[in-house]
């Protein structure tokens, strides 16, 4: 589904990406994990094209990303994304905010997109919220609320970059459920993250970063049983501590 | 001491409100314009296109330093020539208002543009990746997600620029042209109470203006809470 090709990325003469491959195949879930500054949420937003790359290529669904001839909004429509710190529209109301996109992008009816919005608020369990605007909710609503957007859009995949990690712990919960429901009902998934109780309940492999490479790439049991490099167990037994 | 007599105010209320008209027409017409055309000059500047953002630049640079008056008598002087080339217009055709228009709007939109420039940046990164993740082009990225709040984060700006333009007007004296200022000037003149007629346009202007920035005021506060 995702194939990322020796893809490399320099700002400037710094180096962020260098030769990453991996593939996230159909109803895989990956979660990427590294220290702060290892290049992870670059090497996301490479895949839905919010970073260009100088080299290497990754192709989604078959469609070349760096390409100069992709359509990349239309790509992007596909591909759902989680951030950081929501990013939800603060202007529009939540179901404003789950429906614009159906309808500018996909060109739903109104009432289409309507319907699908209170569709996946209930399944994040916020229906009752509708109405409200984004200030409003707390961190981990807001959250919930950002991945039934990308939902709404009945995306082919979805990328996660650090959803938990601007939450406060006791919201961490409410987004991790969500999100370990929708690995099981098979969506692809790739998901910075240093959950590492997410990671061994739903991941099908964990790659591990370091200094914009790829060091580790291994399926679950394997990265948790044995890391093979130094840098990751060191990472590892730090993360796994607290 | 001087005794005040302010009896022919009531009689020059038709030729005031003549010169008022003269002046809303100016500041609308010139924010207006200055709107549109200064958004246009944000955008090119932010394009990250040299071939855009260099002359927008220069554009915004030139007109905020230069003053006023001066662009208002250049253009007296350039336009009518310019008209007349153009459209073929009579040399006797009253061309003064016209030429005021102009250099209004094309002044004004040197400062709308930075405005406009700065509320665009206001709007946080995410928010446009958020919105390009989302699937939406450029222009929808723009109109759907960043313009409203950047809008939004602007309006007391705008509406305080559009204070001291609606002050500003009254600098098309030197072209002899009867805004409100102007209409007042020449009934005090013609009378021989100038004093009372300015003090009364004076006290106009102020009224006017303090109400748009107490409603200013609100509007920031609402923004705020
Ligand atoms: N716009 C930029 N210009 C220059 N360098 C950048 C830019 N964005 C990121 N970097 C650098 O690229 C490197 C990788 O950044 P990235 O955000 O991908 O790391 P990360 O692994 O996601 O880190 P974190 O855990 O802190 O989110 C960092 O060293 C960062 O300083
Ligand atoms: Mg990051």
């Amino acid at each position: 589904m995702i194939v990322y090709d020796k893809v490399s990325k320099w700002y400037g003469s710094f180096q962020v990406l260098t030769e990453c491959s991996t593939q996230v195949r159909r109803g895989e879930v990956v979660v990427i994990c590294g220290p702060s500054g290892s290049g992870k949420s670059t090497l996301i937003k490479c895949a839905n094209g919010l970073e260009p790359f100088q080299a290497g290529e990754i192709t989604v669904d078959g469609i070349s990303v760096g390409a100069p001839g992709t359509n990349l909004p239309k790509l992007r429509s596909r591909i759902g994304m989680v951030f950081q710190h929501f990013e939800l529209f603060p202007h529009l109301s939540i179901m404003a905010n789950l429906t614009i996109a159906q309808v500018k992008v996909l060109g739903r009816r109104p009432d289409e997109a309507a319907e699908k919005g209170l569709q996946l608020l209930d399944r994040v369990g916020l229906r009752a919220l509708a109405d409200k605007h984004p200030g409003q909710l707390s961190g981990g609503q807001q959250q919930r609320v950002a991945i039934a957007r990308a939902l709404a859009m009945d995306p082919i995949c979805m990328l996660f970059d650090e959803p938990t990690s601007a939450l406060d712990p006791e919201m961490i919960n409410e987004v991790l459920d969500v999100m370990v429901e929708l690995a099981r009902e098979g969506m692809t998934m790739m998901c910075v993250s240093h959950e590492m109780g997410f990671a061994r309940k739903v991941a099908h492999r964990v790659i591990f970063m370091d200094q914009g490479r790829i060091v580790e790439d291994a399926p679950t049991e394997e990265f948790f049983g044995a890391p093979r490099s130094e840098r990751a167990q060191q990472f590892l037994s730090k993360i796994l501590r607290h | 001491m001087y005794e005040f007599d302010w009896s022919s105010i009531p009689g020059a209320l038709p030729i005031l409100a003549k010169g008022m008209s003269v002046t809303l027409e100016l500041t609308l017409t010139a924010i207006a314009v200055g709107i549109v055309w200064g958004a246009l000059l944000a955008m090119a500047r932010l394009s990250g296109k040299p071939w855009l953002s260099w002359p927008a630049a220069t554009y915004v640079n030139v007109f905020r330093a230069i003053p006023l008056v001066m662009v208002i008598l250049w253009f007296y002087l350039i336009v009518p020539a310019l008209l007349q080339q153009l459209l073929h217009v009579q040399a006797s055709t009253d061309i003064r208002m016209a030429s005021a228009l102009v250099a209004f709007s094309l002044f004004e939109s040197a400062y709308y543009a930075e405005i406009i420039r700065a509320g665009i940046q206001s709007v946080p990164k995410g928010q446009v990746a958020a919105a390009q993740a989302l699937g939406m082009p450029y222009a929808q990225v723009m109109r759907w997600v960043v313009l409203p709040q950047a809008l939004r984060n602007m309006t007391p700006l705008l509406l305080t620029q559009a204070i001291i333009l609606f002050q500003d007007t009254s600098l098309v004296y030197v072209i002899g042209l009867a805004d409100f200022f102007g209409a007042a000037y020449k009934v005090g003149d013609r009378d021989g109470r100038l004093v009372e007629l300015l003090l009364f346009a004076g006290l106009i202007y102020f009224v006017i203006c303090y109400a748009v920035s107490w409603l200013v005021k609100n509007l920031q506060r609402k923004s705020v809470a």
